[in-house]
């Protein structure tokens, strides 16, 4: 050991880790999500195509059965309830939009206290949709329920909302739109605060007002909000399950039920265990969906270009 | 600032927005305020018909009483807390470094998987039920807190990333080169540059994954069955299919499985708002 040995000299060759560093980084870092996000959402799609073509009991043995699945499918009239019901989902749930976007005008104000009410205004959507279903079953409830302890008074007889094919489908949505609304409620109130008040003034001085007002100067600046009060209503609206299996599990007759109710029904309930065909329904509803996802990620994409 | 700032009009109309507000509170609010009312109303109330006057006496203590120390309520609390918390954790861990990936580096698959993670975010989580459970299964985790969590932080990634690659795409980027320049290890660059500055996104994501999971019903009855491990949502179906025309000690329960996720809200307003809210302005 002498004292001339002199430590390597810092410029031996670096590691092939340290040359590609920038480009194996974004890799090492997206590795476990995207490995979960395959394994639990993108092969599971997948296998529902695969399994739709099978019938299987979720046990035994799976036997190919090509599309008969889907031939059972158009000849179900249940299929056709989940599929109209649906159907009235999608459409009565967009209610939730106009209706958040007129709570948030009525709310947008700077008076004392107005910032407790906010909250409590959104308080539905915070709540578990189990006690949301479970508070509008007694809501509804033909004996005491204060739906038709209101109609007494203004002697209207009792309606058994939940327990009549006619109403239960629009009974179960007018619960489901009381915690979106306080969703879209609160998506415009951050939106209404964003509103340029230049913009506004100046229209005030050009003599808009009132519903004008609304339309050609607030709305338009609004249209991120609207854009995802839009997204997550309809994903919400397809989303549906927790209410129906609560309130009336899918009755009565099964008039109640929707896609993804009725699959479980299928798939997982003492109706038997029908795999394939539970599979099958799943397709039809993701296909409406990918609609929808189809144009959402169009929208982002052209928005992302356009940074 | 649209409507008009009501301090602008005549007294009277201030004087009539100011009483309205509470009318039209407890107006919306009505459903909740009758199940509170329920809640702490005395059993003998409901037997004798008095559906909808005031609590005859007080029945709170006993009603909640009821709900704590005599039924499974506080094992699905407890599994609930054990489900929802590693969830949050694992979620906000797994997009966290997911969108630091996504938000700062330029690559071909970039734009891609930020909208496979997107996409997979909007599907109809129903339809994943079978595939999912039968996973579940030959994992062994089939009606265990771990498959419920395992499948949460999947799903919830998705979102996550959304959120988190948008936060940081608006972090400014000098700081990144700035570091680079300096010959800053990559990873030590998300460890000591981008993280610190993730505190707010990590924070909003947290407190709005904790409310998702925590009122999640449908994968707590795919994937497990029983009081010891299903989460209160669950819980509270067979508490009610117990306790069937009990109203007092239902609404007492439906009070509490909502509890933890409305306190969470007060507590963490801002956060939960910034949130939900995350571009909705642009």
């Amino acid at each position: 050991m002498t004292s001339t040995a002199v430590p390597p000299p810092p410029q031996r060759p670096r590691s092939w880790y340290k040359r590609n560093e920038i480009s194996l980084t974004p890799w090492l870092f997206l590795i476990p999500a995207i490995l979960f996000f395959l394994l639990y959402v993108v092969f599971p799609i997948i296998q529902s195509f695969q399994l739709s073509a099978f019938q299987w009991d979720g046990l035994g043995e799976k036997e190919y059965v090509g599309l008969s699945n889907y031939r059972e499918l158009w000849d179900d009239p249940a299929f056709y309830t989940s599929l109209r019901n649906n159907l009235i989902w999608l459409l009565l749930y967009l209610l939730a939009i106009p209706a958040g976007l007129f709570i948030a005008l009525f709310l947008n104000q700077t008076v004392t206290g107005i910032r407790i009410y906010k909250s409590l205004f959104f308080f539905p959507f915070v709540i578990s949709q189990v006690v949301v279903g479970l508070v509008f079953t007694w809501f509804y409830d033909p004996s005491f329920g204060l739906l038709n302890s209101a109609l007494g008074l203004v002697g209207l007889g009792p309606v058994n909302v939940l327990g009549d094919p006619a109403y239960v489908t629009y009974g179960i949505i007018a619960a489901g739109l009381w915690p979106q609304t306080a969703y879209c409620m609160i998506l415009y109130l951050t939106g209404l605060n964003a509103v340029d008040p230049e913009q506004v003034e100046a229209a005030r001085l050009d003599g808009a007002k009132g519903w004008k007002m609304l339309w050609y100067v607030i709305v338009p600046q609004l249209k991120p909000a609207t854009f995802i009060a839009f997204v997550v209503t309809i994903v919400g609206a397809l989303r549906s399950f927790d209410l129906i299996s609560i309130m009336t599990n899918g009755g009565p007759f099964g008039e109640s039920r929707v896609l993804s109710f009725y699959m479980f029904e299928v798939a997982l309930s003492e109706y038997g265990f029908r795999m394939g065909y539970g599979a099958a329904i799943a397709v039809v509803l993701f296909l409406i969906m990918l609609c929808f996802i189809t144009y959402f990620l169009y929208s982002m994409y052209k928005d992302q270009k356009g940074r | 600032m649209f409507p008009k700032p009501i301090e602008k009009s005549s007294r009277s109309i201030q004087l009539g927005y100011q009483s309205l507000l509470p009318v039209a509170l407890i107006l919306w609010l009505l459903p909740l305020i009758a199940v509170a009312l329920f809640s702490v109303k005395p059993a003998a109330d409901f037997s004798s018909g008095d559906y909808w006057t005031l609590p005859s006496q007080f029945g709170g203590w006993e009603n909640y009483g009821k709900v704590f120390f005599e039924s499974d309520m506080p094992r699905y609390l407890l599994n609930s807390i054990l489900i929802t918390v590693p969830t949050a954790i694992g979620a906000v861990a797994l997009s966290c470094m997911a969108g630091f990936a996504l938000g700062i580096y330029k690559f071909k698959a970039n734009l891609w998987l930020f909208f496979m993670f997107v996409a997979g975010n909007f599907v109809p989580f129903q339809i994943l039920m079978v595939p999912v459970r039968d996973l579940t299964l030959d994992l062994g985790l089939y009606n265990t807190k771990t498959g419920l969590v395992l499948f949460h932080i999947a799903f919830q990634t998705g979102f996550c990333t959304l959120f988190m690659r948008n936060f940081i795409k608006g972090l400014p980027f000098a700081l990144i080169e700035a570091a680079r320049v300096e010959g800053v290890a990559e990873w030590k660059i998300f460890v000591y540059v981008v993280l610190p500055l993730m505190k707010p996104a990590i924070a909003a994501l947290a407190v709005l994954i904790f409310t998702f999971i925590w009122n999640d019903y449908f994968w707590a009855v795919v994937l497990t069955q029983g009081a010891e491990s299903q989460p209160v949502t669950a819980g509270i179906t067979s508490f009610n299919a117990q306790y069937r025309a009990a109203y007092h000690l239902m609404s007492a329960g439906a009070i509490v499985a909502a509890l933890p996720p409305v306190a969470m809200f007060f507590l963490m307003q801002k956060h939960f708002i910034a949130g939900l809210t995350l571009g909705a302005v642009k």
